[in-house]
């Protein structure tokens, strides 16, 4: 492995190894807290323009395999470990996880002091950065991290969602959902597939006339990586199919477009949640459920018009918010991620829900 | 839920003698948990035959009573302080079979009593072996498969349908008498005729054996609001078929994928569901077939264990106190996490290190009379423990072996070797070779020193794909060993001129 410099937006230089493609990574540092779930983070498109740095030092263990991954290749900008270890033992692996990097074009730098990095990310907050092999100037390399674009106000979903629809189905469906891809994970797919339903994939940038012409049962906002209050086309859209009446459901980044869309507003989060081991409450069961978590940005509860929402679940960590039902229509969305991959499988119950709705639409 | 008002006096139940598997574990979870029930403003009773305990210093308890534990002395003590309840799940195994005695002889049923933190049924359930097989089939989780037949004709097709290794018991001999393993039809043949004719009833148990098997832990609360976390994976680094008492083990699990973890997660919250533990600890036991990853359920303690004590320190959660404020009525989220403070406790504890523990062995008395001593089975025979923190196991493990005060400053370049390293990089291809051979062939054996015997093996030229074969020890810590090896052998070339 050939030497490499990791440099913050505020200055601040580490120096490691380059692994994975052999050349420079940039985009927005943020770290996740899960111990494993590493290849399921690389591929997730919620990821699109970041650097994630993992805080569990001891990554590629179990190396890569073919169930893992959440979307077609890579979406991080790029990796930080503290440890990386090449030497993978595990049953279903199929090969390293630098291997894995390499062909899906991902830099990642390992040797790290990933305890440093992140107290550095929790006091400065999320930050932009580069991992680079060229390590000859710091001052070129932070001119550089001056000039990638910041989070706030950007359009990503753009570059990950579906460029042409596409229909996924079980065997013998009984229900039709509208699936808007905003960068979709696989395994909310793989849930809803476990129901009776044909699923159409649609464009995130589609007319809510279109979707209706699909004659849905149900429709599904996905998550998805950026600035939520960048998507006007989304706001929009998702504005005019509410009172349709056509149950509704959003994660994660569908959470914070149904909130926008009724009117409340979002805010960028100091250095954002991502880790599967968040308590949330929810309010309806009185019942603490550990969620699967990767957002920068959150709804502001108090935006929210109490008489158009509930409130459903809320982060013990933070009081934050992590998901509303709506008091007329059949519509329920979370800010955490009930599909896991990766993380705890404590809130799937949240499909088996929605699916309540939608039976009951269709009789 | 706020904390019960119906009790005022609790009853602990400590672990009596410290003896191999039940040490000064049980000390530290019961002493937490009496002063956590006095935060809370309970009176305190406990008993504890063993008095050099911290749980038994006067201040601790309210009334203290060192005397025997059995159902005879605990009535006389709940004659006395009219506890409204018993807390059976701070002292191991001893108080969970004291609390069954105690219902069994009705005394319970008598004064009133109520048990809190594990309830009769679920302590039943978990530890009577068919009772435990059952409730796993119920919810559809598998345990090693296993059958009583009267015929090696029987005998056959049940190894048909698990495949060998099989282990082979027969009936009502005394320790087993005419068991053993088998590997191949040969063997089974011989072993399963022998059984049936040592068996007085002649039948012969055969169960699939899960030696060389991965092995991991849960340790996971549960409170009444059926809020469930786990606090900690484990993985032995020593495979199935040595007791975990005797294995290293690390924390938190390294060579599952998420997905992988995850059924062992969802697996464990069934599990201490249809166990029935209403209110906190449960330590959960997997194997997972190397080849094929099936998993299958060994084991779950309705208790706080030894891996509690292990688990609390790896990770700053306080598994026995919390667990003794669980079964006075509070949930997780109204339990405030003892290292923030500001977060509540219904959480799961994530690190950004890893906790190697290694067993401390004292066979020295023995091993001159029997030199089999220190071969480690399904019995426990360790004394005591060392655990080391490290941001990589390599150095979580050296850190270890230098705790352990066996005279060791690490895995091997220290001078202590029985077999130097320039003696053994010295040797002649054939004597590598040779010794190669025999080393690999007393690896086979798991032993107390073993370890130190991988570290030969490499010197000797072993691949890890032997050694593994020869251990069954996964290959990605064979494979941090070979590094420890490999730097020292980098260091070998550098010199101080």
């Amino acid at each position: 492995m050939r030497k490499g410099k990791l440099v913050l937006e505020n200055g601040k230089v580490f120096e490691g190894f380059i692994f994975g493609f052999d050349g420079t990574a940039k985009g927005e540092v943020v770290f996740n807290t899960s111990f494993s779930g590493y290849q399921e983070i690389i591929t997730d498109p919620s990821y699109y323009g970041q650097i994630v740095m993992m805080t569990y030092p001891l990554i590629g263990n179990y190396g890569t395999n073919l169930k893992d991954s959440e979307s077609i290749k890579a979406q991080v900008s790029g990796f930080i470990t503290g440890n990386y270890e090449d030497d993978w033992s595990n049953f279903e692996g199929i090969e390293s996880l630098n291997n894995f990097l390499k062909q899906n074009n991902v830099t990642a730098i390992t040797g790290i002091d990933t305890r440093e990095l992140t107290r550095e990310v929790r006091s400065s907050g999320a930050m932009r950065g580069i991992i680079s092999p060229d390590i000859s100037s710091d001052e070129k390399l932070l001119n550089d991290v001056l000039n990638i674009p910041s989070m706030s106000g950007l359009d990503l979903v753009k570059n990950v969602t579906t460029a042409k629809n596409y229909i996924v189905s079980s065997d013998s469906p009984k229900y039709k959902i509208a699936v808007y891809d905003f960068g979709i994970k696989k395994n909310i797919l793989r849930e809803f597939l476990l129901f009776e339903n044909e699923l159409k994939v649609f464009n995130a940038n589609t007319s809510p006339k279109e979707i209706l012409d699909y004659n849905p049962d149900g429709i599904f906002l996905s998550n998805g990586p950026g600035d939520p209050a960048a998507l006007d086309y989304a706001i929009e859209n998702t504005r005019a199919l509410i009172p349709t009446g056509i149950p509704l459901f959003g994660i994660c980044l569908g959470h914070q477009l149904v909130s926008l869309a009724l009117g409340g507003s979002t805010y960028k989060l100091k250095f954002g949640h991502r880790g599967g081991n968040h308590p949330v409450k929810n309010h309806l069961t009185n019942k603490i459920e550990i969620t699967s978590q990767n957002h920068g940005f959150a709804v502001d509860e108090s935006s929210l018009n109490k008489d158009v929402i509930k409130i459903s679940h809320t982060n013990l960590y933070d009081g934050t918010n992590e998901g509303l039902v709506h008091n007329k229509y059949p519509v329920m969305s979370v800010q955490y991620h009930p599909e896991a991959a990766p993380g705890p499988n404590d809130s799937k119950y949240l499909f088996t829900e929605f699916m309540k709705l939608v039976d009951e639409y269709k009789k | 839920m706020p904390k019960r008002t119906d009790l005022k006096t609790i009853l602990i139940i400590g672990s009596g003698p410290i003896v191999i598997g039940q040490a000064c574990e049980f000390d530290y979870s019961g002493t937490q948990a009496v002063k956590a029930l006095k935060e809370e403003g309970y009176r305190v009773v406990l008993i504890n035959s063993n008095p050099a305990t911290i749980m038994t210093d006067p201040e601790i308890a309210d009334a203290t009573y060192i005397e025997p534990i059995t159902a005879e002395f605990i009535e006389k003590i709940i004659v006395k302080e009219k506890p409204d309840a018993i807390l059976p799940t701070m002292g191991g195994q001893t108080a969970l079979n004291a609390a069954i005695e105690l219902y069994e002889k009705g005394i319970l049923k008598k004064y009133g009593i109520e048990l809190i933190g594990a309830k009769v049924d679920s302590i039943k359930k978990a530890e009577s072996r068919d009772l435990f097989n059952i409730a796993m089939e119920k919810i559809g989780l598998e345990v090693a498969k296993g059958k009583f037949i009267r015929s090696f004709d029987e005998a056959k097709n049940f190894v048909k349908e698990v495949g060998f290794p099989v282990i082979i018991r027969p009936s009502f001999t005394l320790g087993g008498t005419g068991g053993g393993t088998a590997y191949n039809l040969e063997e089974f043949e011989n072993k399963v005729n022998r059984g049936l004719t040592s068996s007085p009833v002649g039948e012969v148990l055969i169960e699939e054996s899960l030696i060389g098997w991965k092995e991991f832990e849960l340790e996971v609360m549960r409170d009444v609001n059926d809020n469930f976390v786990v606090i900690c994976s484990i993985e032995n680094f020593d495979p199935m078929g040595v007791h975990t008492g005797d294995s290293i083990t690390v924390a938190p699990a390294q060579t599952l994928s998420d997905k992988q973890y995850q059924v062992l997660r969802d697996a464990a919250k069934k599990i201490i569901s249809e166990i029935g533990v209403e209110t906190g600890g449960s330590n959960i036991q997997f194997a997972i077939n190397p080849v094929t990853g099936r998993v299958i359920v060994i084991e779950m303690n309705p208790r706080v264990s030894r891996s509690s004590a292990l688990a609390s320190k790896a990770t700053g959660f306080p598994i026995a106190k919390i667990a003794a404020k669980l079964a006075i009525g509070y949930t997780l989220d109204e339990i405030p996490n003892d290292i923030t403070k500001t977060t509540p406790a219904s959480f799961e504890p994530v690190i950004d290190y890893i906790v190697v523990k290694i067993p401390r062995w004292d066979f020295d008395k023995f091993r001159s009379s029997n030199p089999e001593s220190d071969v480690l089975g399904i019995q426990m025979k360790s004394v005591g423990e060392v655990m080391s923190f490290g941001r990589n196991f390599r150095e979580a493990f050296q850190k270890a072996i230098r705790s352990l005060e066996i005279g060791r400053y690490g895995f091997g370049a220290d001078g202590k070797d029985i077999y130097d390293t320039e003696y053994l990089l010295g040797l002649s291809a054939v004597e590598k070779a040779e010794n190669k051979e025999k080393i690999l062939s007393k690896l086979k054996v798991p032993r107390s020193d073993n370890i130190f015997y991988i570290r030969y093996a490499f010197l000797t030229g072993a691949t890890v794909d032997e050694l593994y074969d020869a251990t069954k020890i996964d290959k990605w810590f064979l494979n941090q060993l070979k590094d420890i090896v490999l730097f020292e052998l980098d260091l070998y070339t550098y010199s101080f001129n």
